[in-house]
């Protein structure tokens, strides 16, 4: 059924070719910028917090190619806010199907795929660029570090979505963890200090997503102390927060109630 | 259906095209529309805060790194122009709002040209508001959470203050005026969303926003400067309070920002005119 709605959408969206060719490179470009900003930066600055060019890339592609996963699977959620404004919510429980699915599947968004494939073309050439040796637990590693920044950031997608069904114009709220995680991801986690590191980095869990994994592929110890496995604990933080987000979704859909009548 | 060209009421003179007591009553309505929206000040501001500690930790690794003046900027210069970008971003309007083309597309727009205020003044009086409101809120919150965290930098000319005044003044003015344009393109394209998309992309990158466009190689920056008005969205007014350039290059600047925005607003009242020829109205 899901297939078939999202097979509506995507054969509806090809058909306008031009318009959609504009979109997708124009959402191409877009993710480009992001990392197009981490070179300009290292070219002012050689080292940044203890990373060259190379190692700073691959960190910074990383976090861009999860990122650009989870907004392909999950970055119409935040069409929830408009849906709930104007009680179209109710429309879409009344149906046979997940509230979830449907949401995602209505205005499933084909165009962002292009960040997604730059999005991977981009870290492969980072793990070569940063000569990344090919050892199977390194292989494994780099698949899964993607993976589950997918999963990471499409659970904080979600959660920030659920904000809506308390706090209505909750969305901008919301970026500033989903948007800002983006950013803190991107760069060495040496590069913040204090309550900012502790609180972003390890009690949100966003230093998991990309720099301890990227710390096992660059064969490289952590300067802020921490063993060498924390770069496999990605799986374990993502899980954690779907569960979480997934929990939080189920307890704003059951306490929903619909605006006006 | 054929072209309708809209007939507007105008004020008998040509000039002024609005007066004076009338735009400023545009503005405070302006004014007060936005700060109904309270909920989207707050999470807006509380967003700028996260990015602003986001990016001034970086920028501050970045100085480290660069070994004393990157891009001509010490520290203290780098960390107020990361807080008083992110204050700037809502004052000056950096994201582009779709209401033009959206009442182009539907055909409201015919209401704008039927009053007997040109539609640039009263959109122009409108955002002027927009931006009074930002910045009481969306520019002191995170400048003054800037403050309390990390050493900003204070000024040490007096001239500073008023000029970095106008510089955000009339940055506010040039990207209306770019946004009108953009906006404008419904007029031909009846969706604009191409343009907006293509113009949130390629000015918050050029107008200083990721990284001081002094990182940028020489040529590039040149041209920037020189060949177009993004620099002066933002790059402008932060480089005249960080104090980049002796007082002579901020009085530069201004006359910069002045300049673009008179040739901005002209070529907004130009594309407007050939709209208003062009528009077919959509429905009844």
């Amino acid at each position: 059924m899901y297939a078939r709605l999202v097979g509506a959408q995507v054969r509806a969206q090809i058909r306008y070719k031009v318009s959609f060719t504009v979109d997708l490179v124009a959402t191409t470009l877009a993710a480009g910028l992001d990392l197009g900003t981490v070179l300009v930066l290292f070219r002012v600055a050689p080292d940044i917090a203890g990373f060259g060019v190379r190692q700073g890339f691959l960190i910074a592609s990383l976090a861009s190619c999860g990122f650009a996963s989870a907004d392909f699977v999950m970055g119409n959620i935040d069409r929830l806010q408009n849906i709930i404004r104007l009680g179209t919510l109710d429309a879409v429980m009344v149906r046979p199907l997940s509230v979830l699915c449907q949401l995602l599947a209505g205005e499933f968004a084909l165009r962002r795929v292009g960040r997604v494939i730059q999005g991977i073309t981009v870290y492969g050439v980072a793990l070569a660029a940063a000569h990344v040796r090919p050892t199977p637990a390194h292989v494994v590693l780099a698949v899964l570090a993607p993976l589950c920044g997918l999963v990471f950031f499409a659970s904080w997608f979600l959660a920030g979505a659920t904000i809506s069904f308390w706090w209505i114009d909750s969305g901008e709220f919301a970026s500033g963890f989903t948007y800002g995680g983006r950013d803190f991801v991107a760069y060495p986690v040496t590069v913040y200090s204090g309550l900012f590191r502790r609180v972003f980095g390890y009690g949100l869990g966003f230093a998991f997503i990309a720099y301890y994994p990227s710390l096992v592929l660059l064969d490289r110890p952590d300067p802020l102390g921490l063993p060498p496995w924390t770069g496999w604990c990605a799986p374990a933080v993502a899980m954690l927060a779907a569960r979480i987000a997934s929990a939080l979704w189920r307890i704003g859909v059951r306490q929903y109630m619909s605006t006006g009548s | 259906m054929g072209n309708l060209t809209a007939s507007v009421g105008r004020t008998a003179a040509w000039w002024p095209p609005v007066r004076y007591r009338t735009f400023v009553a545009l503005v405070s309505a302006g004014f007060r529309r936005f700060s109904t929206y309270r909920q989207a000040t707050l999470a807006g501001a509380f967003t700028n805060i996260v990015f602003g500690f986001l990016r001034c930790f970086v920028i501050l690794a970045v100085a480290r790194g660069g070994g004393g003046r990157p891009g001509g900027y010490d520290s203290a210069q780098l960390v107020t122009y990361i807080w008083i970008s992110q204050g700037l971003i809502a004052t000056v309007g950096m994201w582009g709002d779709a209401t033009l083309s959206e009442r182009i597309r539907t055909g409201d727009v015919v209401a704008d040209l039927l009053r007997p205020v040109p539609p640039v003044l009263s959109y122009l009086a409108t955002d002027l508001g927009r931006a009074g409101f930002a910045v009481l809120t969306r520019f002191v919150a995170p400048v003054l959470v800037g403050a309390l965290a990390f050493d900003l930098y204070v000024p040490r000319h007096a001239l500073t203050y008023p000029l970095f005044a106008v510089a955000v003044l009339l940055a506010t003015v040039v990207s209306f005026a770019c946004r009108y344009i953009v906006n404008a393109t419904a007029y031909w394209l009846l969706d604009a969303r191409g343009p907006l998309m293509a113009w949130s992309l390629v000015s918050n990158v050029l107008c200083g926003l990721y990284f001081p466009l002094s990182f940028l190689p020489g040529w590039l920056e040149l041209a920037l400067w020189w060949a177009t008005p993004f620099p002066y969205l933002l790059q402008a007014p932060v480089d005249v309070l960080v104090e980049r350039h002796p007082v002579a290059g901020s009085l530069g600047l201004v006359a910069g920002s002045l300049a673009w925005s008179g040739l901005c607003l002209a070529g907004a009242w130009y594309v407007q005119k050939r709209g208003e020829h062009r528009l077919v109205v959509q429905g009844g």
